[in-house]
């Protein structure tokens, strides 16, 4: 009898630790601003490991493109950047972690597609970053564009896309080709780097990156074709029009910041501004933050915690990074680009 | 008597060890051939070996000279180090990931002299694992507290596989008994759950704990994600440890339980003083052979976004800074503490099997 009284014990302790671990939300699914500011944290889903997006530091700390998204969402919700639960999730599991309330936002480096927004329950915010699938050569092929490859040995990882676009891009115009699949990404860069395969495809940025680290970056050529569009955006669950709000006002944010020219070294020189349009944004007039549900000063903690849309393009994968990317379609529309940001008022 | 009869002719002298060798490696034309070739391949090794890793050692600058060099990449160690072993683990706290992990080595190691055997050492252990996770986890005595999700590298590693084996242990023991129950229900539902999970792919099982199981949960109710794949681990352990305790309790003559019948111990003492202690000898080469594997087999947790040692090393290697820098020292590096800790179970098993041989059986 004692004995079985001491096991009830035990699994009354097993159960109690148990529910420790299980943490409760509210089930309203209009509310993940209220569960957010409750939690006193943004959670969001990253990759874990992405050269220039998701990425730890020698020190640990992670880094990267859409890791500063997160963090200006953050900036917007509590004025402090670094208010964020990252949670490393792999392609397979990262839109059930959304829609299951595991994570608030998903920044992975995610595509905007039809089937992926109106299936899934999920809705996309603003793109972020414009990618597309590209294809790189040695220039001692001497090819200039990819209808001049014939029978080429392309290395390709099994990704989600990849090689259906590279199918998609070459049947049609009736060029030849074989593909050569890699499960690992370092197996599949020194392929191509050995000669195994003759050209490398992957999304443009990648490919940047890949010839960024080659022994001689001049000796690879990144051709001009984008097979396929990669808009690439931050993704919430659907139904929660103020949570949408607060993901896409604060990437507009960003935006708009590099068109006014406002910097996270010059933001409280804005403050004083006597352009309109810049004190709604500021929160010095009007009522653009109540709007929200957040502080008055919301956007001016985006960019004094991550920057403008340049500064964050700039540290994670610019021209001074190992990545060494352009801004290419990443520009303001302004100068030719497809960042645009609605108007603040 | 009979002794006396026998002619005692002495042994032939034995040649020297050296000589005996030399024999054997140059016996007939065809060894000697196979022995040069092997000794030549041994050379090429070495010499490549030696080439990469001393004579054109990257010592000094960034991951451009390694990039550059065709030698060991040092100063990738140098700069990341620390975050091998604790990955995303928050810099200023490592002393305390690092200081349950000691706890832990020690009571491992104390556990491992037979001399300390007793009851005390689960006393000794629940201090160590409440210490460690108090230690890692924080939020009490100002410990600034993190969420598993930041737990990584090494020390996670060791989490699963440990947790996993020492709860899996005891479970495993009851599915096993159950799976040898005069009862039908018992043996049934025992038989059904090993099969089941052993069916399985732990990959899948991992899939299930982290995609499905948060769909069928309440809205807004979530199980913490590494508490997911640790009841997963758990729940493989167990069912292949059930299946190693089985073959041991197989093996133990009927005699042994007609013995305890006979000294009037019950099922349950009969089973804890005669039949289970004996079992559990035979199949220590088992059991470890699973410890092993399951130590490997934590690594699969890297599918659902754990980042465990291999991933931790990975994940160093993709640092932009870093980038096809270093793959080959990264990899190596895995491999070599993977080595040093699979190797010391199996030396400490083979020890145990020794010093466990009472000579009877």
């Amino acid at each position: 009898m004692k004995k079985i009284k001491g096991l009830k014990w035990v699994v009354g302790l097993g159960l109690a630790a148990g529910m420790a671990a299980v943490s409760v939300a509210p089930a309203n699914a209009q509310a993940t601003l209220d569960t957010v500011k409750k939690r006193g944290k943004v959670r969001c889903g990253v990759a874990p490991t992405s050269p220039g997006f998701s990425f730890a530091d020698d020190k640990g700390v992670r880094r990267g493109f859409d890791i500063d998204i997160c963090r200006a969402v953050s900036a917007a919700v509590f004025g402090d950047p670094d208010k964020v639960e990252h949670v490393p999730l792999n392609t397979n599991v990262r839109f059930q972690a959304l829609q299951s309330g595991e994570i608030d936002i998903l920044s992975r480096q995610t595509t905007w597609t039809f089937s992926r927004d109106n299936s899934l329950g999920l809705d996309f915010g603003p793109v972020v970053f414009y990618d597309g699938q590209g294809i790189m050569v040695t220039s001692k092929l001497g090819v200039k564009s990819a209808g001049e490859l014939s029978s080429a040995a392309v290395c390709v990882l099994p990704g989600t896309t990849t090689q259906q676009n590279l199918e998609d891009y070459f049947r049609p115009r009736k060029i030849k080709y074989e593909s050569v699949v890699f499960e690992n990404t370092d197996e599949w860069r020194n392929a191509y780097f050995n000669g195994r395969c003759d050209a490398l495809t992957t999304d443009r940025s990648d490919l940047a990156s890949v010839r960024a680290i080659a022994q001689d970056p001049a000796a690879h050529v990144i051709l001009p074709e984008t097979i396929s569009k990669e808009p690439l955006a931050p993704v919430i669950r659907q139904n929660d029009a103020n949570w949408k709000d607060i993901v896409s006002w604060s990437v507009f944010a960003l935006f708009a910041a590099e068109e006014m020219k406002m910097t996270q070294a010059n933001v409280d020189t804005f403050l004083k501004s006597q352009d309109p349009e810049i004190q709604r944004m500021m929160g010095v007039n009007g009522d653009l933050g109540k709007m929200l549900g957040l502080d008055a000063k919301w956007a001016y903690n985006v960019i004094k915690g991550v920057g403008n849309y340049a500064e964050v393009f700039d540290r994670n994968v610019g021209p001074n990074t190992k990545l060494g990317l352009s801004r290419g379609p990443n520009k303001l529309w302004t100068e030719g680009g497809l960042l645009y940001s609605p108007p603040f008022r | 008597m009979q002794e006396a009869s026998i002619i005692r002719i002495a042994p032939p002298p034995q040649p020297g060890y050296f000589k005996r060798t030399l024999g054997a490696l140059f016996a007939t034309p065809l060894n000697a051939i196979v022995t040069l070739i092997c000794l030549w391949l041994f050379w090429l090794v070495l010499k490549g070996s030696y080439g990469w890793l001393i004579a054109r050692m990257v010592t000094e600058g960034g991951s451009t000279a390694c990039r550059a060099g065709n030698g060991f990449c040092l100063p990738f160690f140098q700069a990341k180090l620390r975050f091998l072993i604790f990955g995303v683990y928050p810099y200023e706290e490592h002393w305390r990931a690092g200081s349950a992990m000691l706890l832990f080595l020690a009571g491992l190691g104390i556990s491992m002299i037979p001399r300390f055997w007793g009851r005390w050492l689960l006393v000794l252990w629940t201090g160590i694992v409440v210490a460690s996770f108090v230690l890692i986890s924080g939020g009490i005595f100002g410990l600034k507290p993190i969420e598993t999700s930041q737990w990584s590298g090494l020390p996670l590693s060791l989490i699963l596989t440990t947790v996993g084996l020492a709860l899996g242990f005891p479970l495993g023991v009851i599915l096993a008994l159950a799976r040898a129950s005069n009862l039908p229900a018992i043996r049934v539902l025992a038989i059904v759950f090993i099969e089941v999970v052993r069916g399985v792919p732990l990959i899948s099982i991992l899939f299930m704990a982290s995609v499905m199981l948060p769909l069928f949960m309440p809205t807004g109710l979530t199980v913490d994600k590494l508490l997911r794949a640790q009841i997963a681990i758990i729940i493989f352990a167990a069912a292949y440890i059930a299946e190693a305790v089985r073959g041991g309790l197989q093996a133990i003559p009927r005699g042994q339980h007609e013995a305890a019948g006979a000294l009037g111990l019950h099922y349950w003492q009969a089973m804890r003083q005669i039949i289970l202690p004996q079992a559990i000898k035979i199949v220590i080469p088992p059991l470890v052979n699973i410890s092993i594997g399951f130590f490997q087999d934590t690594t699969l947790v890297t599918i659902i976004g754990l980042l465990d040692f291999l991933s931790t090393i990975r994940a160093a290697m993709t640092d932009p800074e870093w980038i096809g820098a270093a793959v080959l020292e990264g990899y190596l590096f895995a491999a070599f503490v993977y080595l040093v800790f699979s190797y010391s179970m199996g030396a400490y098993s083979r020890y145990l099997e020794r010093r466990l041989r009472t000579g009877h059986d």
